[in-house]
């Protein structure tokens, strides 16, 4: 697995993407420069989470325009694997990779919490290592995660099953109750069309190993490297 | 030339921002206070006439000034 994290400036979880990449999955792994124009023969793409360009503007918004990007949307394109986590996710969306738009959370705060998350979609190349319906504990820290899409397009992501993960109770029960942001039908992660890009507004990042004492997260990483072989 | 964009939420579009502006304006003493809603207005100062420019503003504002799936624009020309 040859992987690669952009680097934006206001970047923060870069370090913990790439450390979980190399050191907990063995992947070839390194950074990408916002303005750099290769991506250098990788086979995953990976946007992780902060605060691009200081989320002026709406968060992601600027970011799209990097050299980097278009870089990147060719290679989405061509069913290159992309991962977007939290800021990543915004980025997706902002660029047109990812459908809807995230928005400011319902409550106003910044949330950094555990949450727990339903997988609604275990066939994807994100999420093989999980059961379908399985439960998991991933931290969320977020301000802007409240997902948001127009009724048309909704229906056509439930039609293909882009749905991937919501927010739940440790029962796998999904309501209003557990929602922390205000996200449309609890909305935590999604995939495209073709899914071959993911975006999510959990850190699964931070709980992949046993140092973290939860390792919840680990087997996303572990279905992309199982799809990429 | 000097021009307006206003960015304004789509409607329906949850606004809490606004919302919470809404509950301090009712807690201060202003009851009749029934909505608020949270937009931006770009001042921007451009090279050229209106007519040279009109294409170029109207794709910026499009495509990074307002995100089209939750807000809407209008543009006010100056002089």
């Amino acid at each position: 697995m040859k992987a690669g994290v952009v680097r934006f400036p206001g970047s923060n979880c870069d370090r913990d993407c790439l450390h979980v990449l190399s050191d907990v999955m063995g992947a070839d792994a390194r950074f990408l420069w916002h303005k750099d124009h290769d991506l250098k023969g990788l086979d995953l793409v990976v946007l992780p989470g902060g605060f691009s360009y200081g989320d002026y503007l709406r968060c992601g918004a600027i970011a799209k325009f990097s050299p980097i990007m278009s870089e990147v949307m060719e290679f989405a394109d061509k069913g290159g694997l992309v991962v977007g986590i939290c800021n990543g996710f915004q980025v997706l969306t902002e660029s047109g990779l990812l459908p809807g738009a995230l928005i400011r959370n319902k409550g106003l705060k910044f949330i950094c919490k555990y949450v727990n998350l339903r997988v609604d979609n275990a066939d994807t190349r994100f999420t093989t290592e999980y059961k379908q319906s399985q439960v998991l504990t991933v931290p969320i820290a977020h301000g802007e995660g409240c997902y948001m899409v127009d009724d048309a397009t909704w229906a056509e992501m439930l039609q293909y099953n882009q749905i991937v993960f919501r927010y739940c109770s440790p029962d796998g029960e999904v309501s209003e109750l557990y929602n922390p942001n205000g996200a449309r039908d609890n909305v935590a992660g999604i995939v495209n069309k073709a899914g071959n890009v993911l975006g999510m507004m959990p850190h699964p990042e931070r709980c992949a190993e046993d140092l973290m004492q939860n390792k919840d997260g680990y087997g996303l990483f572990a279905s992309v490297k199982n799809f990429l072989g | 030339m000097n021009i307006k964009v206003f960015v304004s939420l789509r409607e329906g579009v949850l606004d809490p921002q606004g919302q919470a502006i809404r509950e301090a304006l009712n807690r201060t003493g202003y009851s009749n206070v029934n909505d608020v809603r949270v937009n931006k207005v770009f001042e921007i100062s451009v090279s050229g006439s209106k007519d040279s420019i009109k294409a170029d503003v109207e794709k910026f504002s499009k495509e990074l000034l307002a995100n089209p799936i939750i807000e809407t624009f209008r543009i006010e020309w100056g002089e």
